[in-house]
């Protein structure tokens, strides 16, 4: 049996889950197995269109937010009970973060953003490196197999779906265990679009200058109702909040449009936009790497170039 | 406070990364290296809460002798003596990675271990938890904020844009990200002082899960280029129109 831990946002499977449930259904087919998923605290729905037969659902008092290490000791019971022969999360912040428990608490490793296995009594596992500027190709080798799947990769797929079996367990949590708990949240400002859900990002490098550079940015952000993201220039100079920063140690962002301001394209920085669906670089360098991995290029300065286009946006609204 | 980091000498890659003829590793001749970018702040945090708590900070990496320059950058920002477990070049996994950093911590009584969320090359996310599973020890990842209270500490990560609050009692572990403060650069006294700073090496032996449970690197690749070419939409505000033709097209207008 191959185990999968779903994360969910109340009650519907979280994106990168389904892309992990794509990677764990292919694997449960080459294997010929079946595929269970285990999930923390309350049950999700419309598994069965995943390839998912049957869902462990882990019900205690405690688990009313979330624990790591305690989530890791529902998922470790389940695998002694179970014996599944591979265990896979997305890998999300949490993702990782429970593999990782499972690994130290069971004395194996885990293979943490994995895009491809082939799978044998060791698996031969495609993985991420530098945040996804590299692949590494390795040999994972241990019982059960443990490993997180890269989000952003793997297309989610729905398949044609049977039945799904609910089953119950009621977990043994140690004190230990519920030591690092969430104790309360801070909820994003209302009204701001954040970096991760935006269509349309616009982003500042050190071409932009300044942190007052910014504020045509933020003028076309405002009329496209986009977020202002940063390169890791940019935050380590102070002009941006280091939760602007988009790349490979800050955000990594999924838009309709990444228009890159003066942001030359280190690997560290690509890594962070290149899943955007198209991507307009704004540079005075038609060489800087960012135009030529760019769909589209305009070799200006940004500080001539926005104003024209925000002047015109603004025009378009009035005549209309 | 006694506060052990453990950083790891990373390249400091820039545009593209070029692969050794045996594709094993990268090809650092044109390179040069740094502390792994989480670290680089867990080692700023560490100085700002003992300038702020007194106590000391213990700075510790594993890797080959060229990595004692990135334990004298951080001697040379205000950590206060450095461990150095020597290996050959060779790199560890996770597993045996943790296993030698445990042993040098279990010698030791830290009242907080910093670890960066993950290392900037191998990406593994595992070897701070390990370290906080081993000597039964709470661990709070990703974190952006801390805040000491006693005996106790706040912790703060990200979470769907606000923040996820975290509070353990001391000892305890966390893995920190970038953003969590804004490191200093080291001074030239600094710099000097550090040279004066005791740097210890010693030479774990190599302990994984061995036969049981590895991950072996075969081979690195570079992802293939998605084989676009770029549309040059003008230069300067003559590419204007274009570029509101394109948001038209693509529904952002």
């Amino acid at each position: 049996m191959i185990l999968a831990l779903v994360e969910q946002d109340g009650g519907k499977v979280n994106l990168h889950s389904l892309e992990m449930l794509t990677l764990a259904r292919r694997l449960a087919e080459e294997t010929a197995v079946p595929l269970h998923v285990v999930v923390i605290g309350q049950v999700v729905d419309g598994l069965g269109a995943h390839g998912v037969t049957a869902v462990h659902l882990a019900e205690h008092d405690a688990l009313d937010d979330y624990a790591p290490a305690a989530w890791a000791e529902c998922v470790v019971q389940l695998i002694a009970a179970e014996r599944p022969t591979a265990v896979l999360a997305a890998g999300t912040e949490r993702g990782n973060e429970v593999m990782a428990y499972l690994g130290a608490r069971l004395g194996v490793v885990m293979a943490a953003n994995v895009t491809a296995v082939s799978p044998g009594d060791d698996y031969r596992v495609t993985r991420l490196r530098w945040g996804g500027s590299l692949l590494e190709e390795a040999w994972l080798k241990g019982e059960p197999k443990l490993l997180t799947v890269a989000p952003l990769v793997i297309q989610a797929e729905t398949v044609e779906g049977g039945a799904v079996e609910i089953r119950p367990f009621t977990p043994q949590l140690s004190a230990d265990g519920l030591r690092v708990k969430v104790y309360g949240r801070t909820q994003p400002e209302s009204g701001k679009v954040t970096l991760a859900d935006a269509r349309v990002v616009v982003s500042g490098g050190r071409g932009v200058g300044s942190a007052e550079g910014f504020a045509v940015l933020e003028e076309l952000a405002d009329l496209l109702g986009g977020a202002v993201g940063g390169s890791r220039v940019a935050t380590n100079l102070g002009w941006r909040s280091h939760t602007a920063q988009v790349g490979q140690t800050g955000t990594r962002v999924a838009p309709d449009l990444y228009i890159a301001c003066g942001i030359s394209g280190a690997i560290q920085h690509w890594v962070g936009c290149k899943s955007a669906r198209h991507i307009l670089a704004i540079n005075t360098d038609p060489d800087a790497p960012m135009v030529t991995k760019a769909d589209y290029a305009v070799i200006g300065d940004l500080h001539e170039v926005l104003p024209a286009l925000i002047a015109e946006l603004r025009q378009r609204i009035q005549s209309k | 406070m006694n506060i052990l980091v453990c950083i790891k000498r990373v390249p400091a890659t820039g545009a593209r990364i070029t692969l050794t003829a045996d594709e094993r590793g990268i090809d650092t001749r044109n390179l040069g290296f740094t502390i792994s970018p989480h670290e680089e702040c867990a080692v700023e945090e560490a100085v700002r809460l003992v300038e702020q708590f007194g106590g000391s900070v213990t700075v510790l990496t594993l890797g080959p002798a060229e990595a004692a320059e990135q334990l004298r950058d951080a001697l040379a920002v205000g950590a206060d003596r450095a461990i150095h477990l020597l290996t050959d070049g060779a790199e560890w996994d996770p597993l045996a990675t943790a296993n030698a950093i445990i042993e040098a911590a279990r010698a030791e009584s830290f009242d907080l271990l910093l670890f960066g969320n993950e290392a900037a090359d191998t990406g593994d996310y595992q070897v701070g938890i390990r370290v906080a599973v081993a000597l039964g020890l709470p661990c709070v990842t990703g974190v952006k904020g801390v805040e000491v209270r006693g005996e106790t500490v706040i912790a703060r990560r990200d979470f769907g844009g606000g923040w996820e609050m975290y509070q353990v009692p001391l000892p305890a572990v966390f893995t920190v990200k970038e953003g969590l403060n804004l490191p200093r650069y080291p001074s030239v006294p600094g710099r000097l002082r550090a040279k004066k700073k005791p740097l210890e090496q010693r030479e774990p032996a190599r302990q994984g899960g061995g036969a049981t449970s590895s991950l072996e690197m075969i081979r690195l690749a570079t992802p293939p280029e998605q084989g676009k070419t770029v549309q040059i939409l003008g230069q300067g505000v003559t590419a204007v129109p274009r570029i509101v033709e394109i948001l038209h097209e693509l529904r952002l207008v």
